[in-house]
């Protein structure tokens, strides 16, 4: 700091006779902030690079896969059959069990997260608040391999007691769902909750003053002003769903099947890649290059979600003054 | 519930729409309001007057047991309506808000559109008409709060896409859908440029036939303009309470205060 003030170092000052003191302004390096700053350009590239990584690897793989002869994009994309041993490769089951898991546990979540959060943002006092938001958040922490155990030991014994042996298999799409619907519902829940909370107040007051109750207040007019960030909070939870691995994994059968049935077990996308890399297929064969291709199908509908959520929101935002 | 808030008898010979009697008014231990009595003629226009913190808000929202949502408030006295206590224990403040209505300091339209603002309340409150009715309805709040022909064009319009002047005027004609006995403003003109501002106070004078209003105002010109009443209030400094230094008609408050402090206050010596 001591050359920073230099005394009369200027020959002008010297000339204007007095003991001014002169001021240094000039630029001077700042090697300890260039470092930092180029780290940290460095760490937010990371996500990018990684994100092209993954691409890269899963586009070379599929390329593999498309270009050989037993499989056309037609036939991957129309075919209902899944059977990699008698070289059939129709990703049709796969999505189907994929799209069910995940519409049971939006139609589990998206209730249960929704009034969770109508609670918490509306008739929650305060104290009660403090104590919930974080008991929900905690349940998001809960390990999906906890969840996928809580399925098949707990859910499925009760929905065979309910349904009948005969018709719910051991390992069914219904239960996986149910179980990934409960595991979403933090995420539904916590970010709705934001949303609502961020509908001005001023809303509330005018709709109470004109003589609505404290449910028709929430129904009426906080949900529809908070409705992007609630649809938004349900799109997330969405890709999440799809891109659940373990409860599927353990709850919803290892066989590819076409089904609506959820009470028979079929295998989803993600399941299905973690069985086959889990497994001892050899590199390089048609079988381990398919799982590849079944990522980038995966990858493309969770990009194609996060896209339509960013539009929904940007569509559908009130701008409130 | 309804029957009871509501006395039909009572209207014809009592002076007043709303009376306040030895009210004092909590926020958890804190005292913000003391003894408070005053009445608020029928067809009149009252003015709640006094500096910030003075409890003129405070007072006016408990007016329709708004201050019931603002966690530890407590009312003690009696608020009469239709020879009703509002703080009764078998009233129910919902239906007390559907008779005396508010408008409050910020517009806040609904992110609705214009239609559907002004038809919110008729619907949470059980409306039963056709879609002509409705739409009437709509049409005569807006003409009563002098809205309709800047607007009518363009009823499907978000509530939130016209001005300010315009979004309040378009809160107090929801408000007048419900058709409500009182109308309370909670300093309706604080966010707005003079223009709007008169047409408010011109729009007060027009809603005076059919509507008692009470209004709180900052702005001393719009108390001496704009009321027929004038309650004022100062904090006393000893327990930092609200409290009635003076009330009476506007043009006696404003021309001889009985009271050295009102004078001092209107003449703009503090506050």
């Amino acid at each position: 700091m001591a050359d920073q003030i230099r005394v009369n170092s200027d020959p002008r000052a010297a000339l204007a006779g007095a003991s001014v003191k002169q001021i240094d302004l000039r630029k001077r390096p700042r090697i300890g902030e260039t470092i930092i700053q180029t780290i940290l350009y460095a760490c937010g590239f990371i996500s990018i690079f990684t994100t092209i990584g993954i691409v890269y690897v899963l586009g070379q793989e599929s390329l593999r896969f498309f270009a050989s002869d037993e499989v056309s994009l037609v036939e991957f994309f129309t075919n209902t059959v899944w059977q990699p041993v008698i070289g059939e490769f129709g990703i049709l089951p796969l999505v189907n069990s994929t799209m069910m898991v995940t519409i049971i546990a939006l139609l589990v979540a998206i209730p249960l997260g929704l009034a969770m959060a109508i609670y918490m943002a509306e008739y929650a006092s305060e104290r009660v608040r403090a104590f919930l938001k974080p008991v929900i958040e905690l349940l998001a922490g809960i390990p999906t391999v906890v969840y996928g155990f809580f399925a098949l030991t707990f859910v499925t014994p009760w929905l065979r007691e309910i349904f009948g042996r005969d018709v719910v298999q051991i390992y069914n799409v219904m239960s996986a769902g149910l179980v990934v619907g409960i595991l979403i519902t933090p995420i539904i829940a916590t970010l709705s909750e934001d949303a609502l909370s961020a509908v001005p107040s001023g809303l509330r007051q005018a709709s109470l003053g004109l003589g609505a109750t404290k449910w028709e207040t929430a129904i009426r007019v906080v949900v529809p002003a908070a409705f992007s960030g609630i649809v938004a909070a349900s799109i997330v939870a969405m890709s999440r769903a799809i891109g659940e691995t373990m409860v599927v994994a353990l709850a919803a059968g290892a066989s590819p099947q076409f089904t609506f049935n959820p009470f028979l077990p079929a295998e989803t996308m993600t399941g299905h890649i973690a069985r086959i890399s889990g497994g001892d297929l050899s590199y390089q064969t048609i079988d381990y290059n398919s799982i590849f291709a079944i990522g980038l199908v995966l990858f493309f509908m969770t990009l194609t979600l996060n896209i339509v959520s960013r539009m929904i929101v940007r569509r559908f935002r009130e701008v409130y003054e | 519930m309804a029957m009871k808030a509501i006395d039909p008898q009572y209207t014809a010979d009592s002076k007043y729409a709303l009376e306040v009697r030895n009210v004092d008014i909590y926020y958890s231990a804190f005292r913000a309001v003391k003894n408070c009595s005053f009445g608020m003629e029928r067809n009149k226009i009252t003015a709640l007057i006094g500096p910030s913190g003075c409890g003129k808000s405070t007072v006016l929202r408990s007016l329709n047991r708004m201050n019931d949502l603002i966690a530890g408030a407590r009312t003690e006295g009696e608020v009469l309506y239709r020879g009703q206590n509002l703080y009764d224990p078998d009233i129910d403040a919902v239906q007390v808000r559907r008779s005396i209505g508010m408008v409050f300091q910020k517009a806040n339209p609904f992110p609705k559109s214009i239609y559907d603002n002004i038809a919110y309340g008729p619907r949470v409150n059980g409306w039963k008409g056709s879609k002509a009715e409705m739409d009437e309805l709509v049409e005569r709040a807006l003409r009563g709060a002098v809205l309709w022909d800047e607007v009518k064009d363009d009823l499907k319009k978000s509530g939130l896409a016209i001005s300010g002047g315009q979004q309040q005027r378009l809160c107090i004609a929801r408000a007048l859908a419900v058709e409500p006995e009182v109308i309370l403003m909670d300093e309706p003109c604080s966010a707005l440029d003079p223009i709007s501002t008169l047409k408010i106070e011109e729009l007060m004078f027009e809603l005076r036939q059919r509507y008692s209003i009470v209004i709180v105002t900052h702005n001393m010109q719009q108390a001496a303009r704009a009321s027929d009443n004038t309650v004022f209030f100062l904090m006393d400094k000893e327990d930092r309470a609200g409290q009635i230094v003076e009330y009476g008609p506007t043009e006696q408050i404003f021309q001889s205060p009985k009271d050295e402090r009102t004078e001092q206050y209107i003449s703009g010596r503090f506050g």
